[in-house]
């Protein structure tokens, strides 16, 4: 006893628990053939209406239902359940990002094979949600015209950890002279060949960019999955 | 802000350890990537938080930052990253997305006495 003090060597993830449920869900999403999304943006880059908008229109072909996470209130499951697609609200209490086990607890009860297409919308926060996986096959980092073309200089984590970039309320471009060349640069500097969406929910212009790619993603995650 | 359920993450990892091994933690040593989404700063007073009314209390948080490296498919090899908002390799300049280090997390060392 009383040995000098020594060093030893761990290697332990801090994040394993959620990496672990994570990956669980991943496996669940994949054989009860979901194709998964989830969204993250800053709060009021238009996740909200994006999303009501892609779940009324995606309703007409597939079976589609979202989560959605807040700090408080259930004002977001509300306005997506007027898309008549099964919602259900997260509410973190202070937590500012969503994690697999609140995901994981969120979905006890549904029947994931029932399902088409999966939203998560996370808590609005460019910063912490970046770190935890929730199993989700597909990331989408949502950016208005409002915010401005730097956005994704100044949060490069979250815009790396990203799979495909929507840059939303293109119906304000003008207004606000947003920058397109500059908004795409920023995008393509921290994130080499991320394909970008331009929308606005509000014109309806490019949504049906977005849906077609949704329609070619959940296809090929099918095949795969059968291959 | 999530810094410090992190921070409390780490300090109930390195309390399981030191009940396993029967010994008193002096400090835990962090690799922290560049791309983990985790402020150096905001973590290390966390962690002093954390680390209240814990068998960790009074210990050190000794953080190694890693930087980001990418593949670069110009070069073909691992290179350094010009910069976190700028996806290039540092020596080329070729775009390069593939990440082969720098989203680290992780409790690599801790400084025990038995």
């Amino acid at each position: 006893m009383n040995s000098e003090p020594r060093l030893v060597e761990v290697r332990k993830n801090v994040l394993k628990q959620n990496d672990v449920v994570a990956r669980a869900l991943r496996e669940r999403f994949r054989e009860a053939g979901v194709f998964v999304a989830s969204l993250v943006s800053s709060p009021g880059s238009g996740k909200t209406a994006f999303l009501e908008k892609v779940l009324t229109e995606l309703r007409k072909e597939f079976r589609v239902a979202a989560l959605v996470g807040d700090l408080a209130t259930d004002n977001d499951a509300a306005r997506l359940a007027r898309s008549q697609a099964p919602v259900k609200q997260i509410t973190t209490g202070t937590l500012c990002h969503l994690e697999a086990t609140m995901v994981q607890s969120a979905l006890e009860g549904w029947n994931l094979a029932e399902l088409d297409f999966l939203f998560i919308e996370n808590v609005g926060n460019l910063v912490c949600p970046s770190s935890y996986d929730l199993g989700e096959a597909m990331r989408v980092v949502l950016l208005s015209v409002t915010e401005g073309e730097d956005k994704p200089l100044k949060y490069p984590t979250i815009f790396n950890s990203a799979d495909v970039a929507i840059v939303t309320k293109t119906d304000l471009a003008h207004a606000v002279e947003f920058d397109w060349a500059a908004a795409s640069a920023n995008i393509q500097a921290v994130r080499p060949g991320m394909e970008v969406f331009r929308l606005s929910t509000k014109s309806g212009e490019g949504i049906d960019d977005f849906l077609k790619h949704l329609a070619t993603r959940l296809a090929e995650a099918r095949s795969i999955s059968v291959a | 802000m999530h810094e410090l359920s992190i921070a409390m993450s780490i300090v109930e990892l390195a309390e399981e350890e030191a009940v396993r091994r029967g010994a008193k933690i002096n400090a835990v040593h962090l690799k922290l990537g560049a791309l983990a989404g985790v402020v150096k700063s905001a973590l290390q007073s966390s962690y002093e938080m954390a680390c209240e009314n814990t068998a960790l209390q009074g210990s050190q948080l000794i953080v190694e930052e890693v930087p980001v490296v990418v593949y670069c498919p110009g070069c073909r090899a691992d290179r350094p990253l010009s910069s976190i908002q700028f996806f290039s390799c540092a020596e080329c300049g070729a775009p390069a997305s593939q990440i082969v280090q720098g989203k680290e997390l992780e409790v690599v060392a801790l400084e025990i006495e038995e």
